[in-house]
């Protein structure tokens, strides 16, 4: 333990006594460790930033939609959810807490709001007021709708706060009317602010009742809504899914043998799909840093075995002084593992300045977050690159005879 | 090694060592049997390619012999092996180099403190026996300074008493005062002089008559072979 200790400490101080060239060999697992950590910490934040987005949709949600696989819908025969479809699931189907359709603009003009000589583009979507529940969002100033509003159809709604800058409105806008396509709708409350995802505001949008939403959308008869709900028992979670199945089925009248003209997603595989891109793109860097730290590696082997002939002398000194052939091996070996971890920790902190800064130059892109798995793992990595490449210039070292060492010019 | 020390330190005999290059056999000892005893002070000299080289790398343990048996305080070195040879070095021989061979990156007191690293003291004592052993040489005030920043006779101050330092059955001089100007090899002798009056044995190799004249004993070799070994009053103040 004090032999140890004391390696530790005669290689701190050889690293020092050669700053630059420990610097310069270090350099190859700077650079490794560097993109790694940059690569990881922009992507990770990306997908901390996703989830978390997610995570407002709740583990214990369900989203139903309709589905038309690409050679019906060449065919023209689009799927369909409607109000009757929500209604059989909200009476036939047990154990569900909040439920709430929801209807997206189809056509452009729906989407132009406008307010005084401004206008703009949103997303307009038609809601129950169960979306609150559902979504865990809330309005910050002013209401959200009620169930009166929605089964009178009046012409209120709520926005994000994006709606208000983009159109100009007073900072006071609850009690503001604005046009929403052809009608007049009057704001009666003003969501919380979201932030941006991937440079895309989450604050555009014009939430309306979903009443009032179809009164809007009236020319379209047919309308295709999405059913969002809350399922009261997490663990019963598969079981409502399965169910929801089988009555969406019986309402579509689809024999067996026929595929669903629906799915059913849970907000698990909302993220399933984006967190496969995601670990694919960490997958690739972490093999690239492997090679640059197997690169970096060499480099380091490289520069120890023409240490141990530099030091040769020294070698013999120490040996004749009595250092076994384990205390010259220990002292080498512990001295390519310091560089390597001094390599790693530089790597780790320019990597984390790289990623806090190029997600912070880009607009839009979410903060960089580096996990303790990745830095545990650079370390280990590095640690485990310290002693592959270590152990051969250090076996060299230990392997000297003292009388030649001592004769070494 | 047994509890009481033997007055015999060193003990050859028949020791042989060979080189063999080829077909060429070279024996660089050739049958030496010698014993020295305690606070011996004995001087090694020879032409070179004598042997002297081969039999002080053996009795300091860098070295085995390859026949014949090496006896270092009662204990068979020829048995031992590699880190009982390094513990051997480090606690029964003191070296002392024609070239210093302190090492240059470490401070005086580094340098005297590093023996004492091998056998698990802690820092604090080895500060404290390296500074004294400094102070006992005259350069209790130089413990910072690095080799390139002393003389010649100061490096080899530190070289003693960093050979000194643990406390070693022998110090072993290899021409000790070879690079070093008549001045400063007098005042280096002076001082391997009071060493041994406070009771260490020395054995050195000199290929110079006045530092031989040194000593009480001179073992003279030729072609691997005792050719003389002399006991003599020794001249002091030489």
């Amino acid at each position: 333990m004090n032999m140890l200790w004391e390696s530790i400490r005669s290689a701190l101080e050889s690293v020092r006594a050669h700053g630059f060239r420990s610097l310069l060999t270090s350099l190859g697992i700077i650079i490794g460790v560097t993109s790694v950590i940059a690569v990881v910490s922009i992507v990770q934040g990306l997908s901390y930033t996703v989830n978390a987005q997610f995570a407002g949709l709740g583990g214990n949600s369900l989203t139903v939609r309709s589905y038309t696989p690409f050679k019906q819908q060449l065919q023209g025969n689009l799927a369909k959810l409607r109000d009757s479809d929500m209604e059989a699931i909200a009476s036939r189907i047990d154990g569900i807490s909040h439920i709430t359709p929801i209807l997206y603009t189809q056509s452009g003009t729906q989407g132009i709001i406008s307010y005084r000589s401004q206008s703009s583009f949103t997303r307009v979507v038609g809601i129950g007021s169960s979306y609150l529940e559902v979504n865990s969002v809330y309005p910050e100033q002013g209401r959200f709708f009620s169930r009166d509003d929605d089964v009178r159809r009046r012409l209120v709604c709520a926005v994000g706060v994006d709606v208000i800058e983009n159109l100009k409105m007073p900072e006071q806008a609850v009690g503001e009317f604005f046009r929403v396509g052809n009608e007049w709708c009057k704001i009666v409350g003003i969501m919380e602010k979201r932030g941006e995802l991937l440079g895309f505001s989450q604050d555009d949008y014009v939430l309306l009742p979903y009443g009032t939403a179809k009164r809007i959308m009236g020319s379209q008869r047919d309308l295709d809504i999405q059913i969002q709900l809350l399922v009261d028992d997490m663990n019963r979670q598969d079981e409502v899914r399965e169910r929801i199945r089988r009555v969406l089925r019986q309402e579509h009248g689809l024999k067996s043998g026929q595929p669903d003209d629906f799915k059913v997603q849970t907000a698990e595989q909302l993220t399933e799909s984006f967190n496969t891109v995601i670990n694919t793109i960490t997958a690739v860097s972490a093999g690239i840093v492997g090679i640059s730290l197997l690169v970096g590696g060499i480099g380091i082997m490289n520069i120890m075995l023409v240490s141990v002939t530099e030091r040769t002398r020294e070698i013999g000194i120490l040996k004749a002084l009595g250092a076994t052939r384990q205390d010259i091996l220990l002292q080498f070996l512990i001295e390519a593992l310091v560089l390597c971890m001094i390599g790693g920790l530089v790597g780790v902190a320019i990597g984390y300045g790289l990623g806090a800064l190029v997600s912070n130059l880009l607009p839009g892109f979410p903060e960089a977050h580096v996990p303790l798995w990745a830095v545990t793992l650079s370390f280990g990595f590095c640690a485990a690159v310290g002693v592959i490449f270590g152990i051969v210039p250090a076996a060299k070292a230990a392997q000297l005879d003292p009388i030649d060492a001592l004769r070494y010019e | 090694m047994p509890g009481k020390k033997p007055s015999t330190v060193i003990e050859f005999s028949d020791v042989y060592r060979t080189y063999t290059m080829g077909d060429q056999v070279l024996n660089a000892l050739d049958g030496v049997s010698l014993e020295i005893q305690r606070n011996e002070y004995v001087a090694v000299v020879g032409a070179s390619g004598s042997g002297k080289s081969t039999m002080m790398n053996i009795i300091g343990c860098l070295d085995r012999a390859t026949r014949g048996d090496y006896r270092l305080n009662g204990t068979h070195v020829g048995q031992m092996n590699e880190a009982e040879l390094a513990r051997a070095r480090n606690r029964e021989i003191g070296f002392v180099f024609q070239s210093f061979n302190l090492l240059a990156r470490a401070s005086a007191l580094k340098n005297v403190m590093q023996p004492l690293v091998y056998r698990g003291i802690p820092k604090h004592e080895r500060v404290k026996r390296a500074s004294e052993a400094l102070d006992r040489v005259g350069l209790g005030d130089r413990l910072d300074s690095r080799p390139n920043q002393l003389s010649g006779g100061q490096r080899q101050r530190v070289a003693i008493s960093r050979a000194l330092v643990g406390k070693p059955a022998i110090l072993l001089a290899d021409e000790p005062t070879g690079n070093l100007d008549s001045v400063t090899s007098r005042e280096i002798m002076a001082l391997i002089d009071q060493v041994h009056e406070q009771g260490q044995t020395i054995i050195m190799v000199t290929h110079e008559p006045d530092i031989a004249a040194h000593c009480n004993r001179v073992i003279r070799l030729e072609d691997g072979k005792i050719e003389s070994d002399v006991r003599q009053n020794r001249r002091v103040n030489g």
